[in-house]
């Protein structure tokens, strides 16, 4: 079993935040990672910046574009997430588009994932049908389990197909959005919640999309076993820099 | 029997193609997936967009015998006059087809990404004829460079988003109308090349393909011919060589050559070719050859031609380059340019820039006075006056 799956046994109410590797500077990764914690964060995904990152928004985007201006690449990363591995207890997803798996090698990319001890992927352009007939068995030969996003718009038939697929988490777009926070949670997306609650799938639920502070935070979790907040975690830490992550934590759990 | 150079059910040419969509747009692009090939094959289909072709576009474009280009070449020489075109290229012919596509499914808001603009134009001509609403994305560096298109397309009464992400040109154009896409998942995204996931790539080429059909009925009764020997295309994404090889693909003995922007030379750093500098990717929901790092960080390409910095090809024209069922050369912005400049002195007839690239390649082939040469004269050059009265001065 792995540690992802040993958290979600244990905990409700996950409190996941993403960063972009890279931001605001090179070598903030494990300060990041140190911080949230020390913050108790329940798991961290690391996003590996991209010159052309579709599902996300523009804090996103700016953000990796900023780390690649500093210099950021898949070797520097995985080099930075290997020497903390033996002193980091918080489970790490990595997130990145397919095409940095692809370029850097199939399997030198999973090897890498193996070294650091990553043991989940987010892919967003990887489509179910790609990961059937090719990924998930290369995945499983690295022992890295893929997540999938739903959005309001996945028919419950490809939910259904999603959950049997996945051994991680199912990953609940909270809107037809890209990334970005965006305020309040609306009705619309409460029936959303409440309709795969009903499915009483077999996965867990993580909300993503659109989380940014408490409230939205409180509301996904009656929902789901936790949310992931992105875009506003970014935005923190361009304006109050790394020593101002504990504080921004506590103002959410 | 298939054509081998038709996609299989999942979209790939080869190893090439594909539908590589965040979650977020599988609905949209399943919709279309399962709709195209019967909207495309329907009779009501058919008649309208060959109503339209004819009576508002103004086809069939003319194959036109270029006598004293085919001396100076020793060879036979036809031009296919896509230029002719109402809004000046073969980009209509597209989205002439995918407007009737988009009222089929019922769609009300169109949006559209552009490079250059002609595409641009081309949807917001559409839009304006079907009184749809058109929403265009385009780079805020290729907004400053092509100010008469905008013009066009606001007059035409489509609204102009800038795209002010990454080089905040064409891909980005294409990033930021995909991520509208995600956002409006009720609008139609009327994709301009033989790019995107499947099946954008198959649709587009099949409906760019009015133009080889066109070719083999010319060419028959102008020469008695059934085919020529050699069709030359310049190639950005890829949708008019796409439309011009379509008929020819599985008639072997035809030679068919891509010719991609060299920009300032293949190796100099500033290119656009494609098939020379880049290898196997992803890029906006397909697999096909693209210029990256060694990361997979996409590289921004540089040609003189808007049309043609794109960083990646068409999946189709990916597969045709891995087979060798196409030859691809490439051409500079001063070999661009001179053939123009030789055109239009020559022939009477300004071609657009990425045009000219496909006529750049004639010094540097080995032609015989009886090959019958067929080149794709995709555009006309009213957009890149600017640039050659720039360069004729210089």
């Amino acid at each position: 079993m792995n540690r992802l799956h040993q958290l979600f046994q244990e905990k409700k109410n996950l409190l996941s935040i993403f960063f972009t590797a890279g931001f605001p500077n090179l070598n903030d990764t494990q300060t990041i990672i140190s911080e949230l914690s020390k913050s108790n964060v329940d798991f961290i995904e690391v996003g590996l910046p991209y010159s052309d990152p579709l599902a996300d928004g523009p804090t996103i985007q700016d953000s990796s574009q900023i780390a690649l201006q500093n210099g950021m690449n898949l070797d520097i990363v995985f080099e930075q997430l290997k020497a903390i591995k033996e002193t980091n207890s918080t489970p790490l997803v990595l997130m990145g588009y397919l095409n940095q798996l692809l370029k850097y090698g199939e399997d030198k990319f999973c090897q890498a994932c193996v070294d650091c001890g990553i043991e989940t992927l987010i892919l967003p352009d990887l489509p179910m049908i790609e990961y059937e007939n090719h990924y998930q068995q290369l995945f499983q030969k690295y022992g890295l389990t893929n997540v999938f996003l739903i959005t309001p718009h996945t028919s419950d038939e490809r939910i259904q197909k999603i959950d049997s697929l996945t051994d991680a988490f199912i990953y609940v777009v909270a809107s037809s959005s890209i990334t970005g926070a965006q305020g309040e949670i609306s009705n619309q997306q409460i029936a959303y919640f409440e309709r795969i609650k009903a499915m009483n799938l077999k996965s867990n639920l993580i909300v993503g999309f659109g989380i940014s502070d408490k409230k939205t935070f409180d509301t996904a979790c009656q929902f789901a076993n936790g949310a992931i907040i992105g875009s506003a975690f970014i935005k923190n830490v361009e304006s109050t820099g790394v020593n101002g992550i504990i504080d921004f934590i506590k103002s959410i759990k | 029997m298939k054509s081998k150079y038709e996609p299989t059910k999942e979209g790939y040419y080869g190893q090439f193609g594909g539908a590589f969509i965040p979650e977020l747009l599988y609905p949209n692009v399943k919709e279309l997936e399962d709709n195209y090939l019967d909207i495309l094959s329907s009779d009501a289909f058919q008649k309208e967009y060959k109503d339209l072709l004819q009576h508002y576009v103004g086809r069939p474009s003319p194959l036109y015998l270029a006598k004293r280009l085919s001396e100076k070449y020793g060879a036979t020489i036809y031009l296919k006059r896509e230029d002719l075109n109402h809004t000046g290229a073969h980009k209509i012919n597209n989205t002439i087809g995918q407007i009737l596509v988009a009222k089929h499914l019922g769609k009300t808001k169109i949006i559209a990404e552009t490079g250059a603009g002609q595409h641009g134009v081309a949807t917001a001509t559409v839009c304006a004829l079907m009184n749809l609403e058109c929403v265009v994305f385009m780079g805020e560096v290729d907004i400053k460079r092509q100010a008469p298109n905008v013009a066009r397309m606001k007059m035409l009464g489509a609204t102009v988003i800038p795209a002010i992400s990454g080089s905040k040109t064409l891909k980005d154009a294409t990033n930021e109308a995909i991520r509208y896409w995600i956002q409006h998942p009720e609008t139609y995204y009327l994709i301009g090349s033989v790019v995107g996931p499947h099946p954008y790539p198959d649709m587009v080429a099949r409906l760019q393909a009015v133009i080889s059909e066109e070719m083999k009925v010319q060419l028959k009764a102008q020469t008695g011919k059934e085919n020529p020997d050699t069709i030359i295309a310049c190639v950005g994404g890829g949708s008019n060589a796409a439309g011009a090889f379509y008929h020819y693909l599985e008639d072997e003995e035809v030679v068919l050559i891509a010719v991609e922007a060299a920009g300032l030379g293949v190796d100099s750093g500033e290119s656009a070719a494609t098939s020379q500098l880049g290898d196997v990717g992803v890029i906006h929901g397909s697999k096909t050859i693209l210029m990256q790092d060694e990361y997979g960080q996409i590289v921004e390409p540089y040609s003189i031609s808007a049309g043609l910095d794109y960083p990646g090809v068409g999946p189709l024209h990916a597969y045709l380059h891995e087979t060798k069922r196409a030859k691809f050369m490439n051409a500079t912005d001063q070999e661009a340019l001179n053939a123009a400049y030789e055109l239009t002195k020559i022939e009477g007839i300004i071609p657009a820039l990425e045009s000219a690239h496909a006529l750049a390649v004639l010094p540097k082939m080995d032609l015989k006075k009886e090959q019958v040469v067929v080149v794709n004269l995709s555009g006309r050059g009213d957009k890149d006056l600017e640039t050659y009265i720039n360069h004729l001065e210089a």
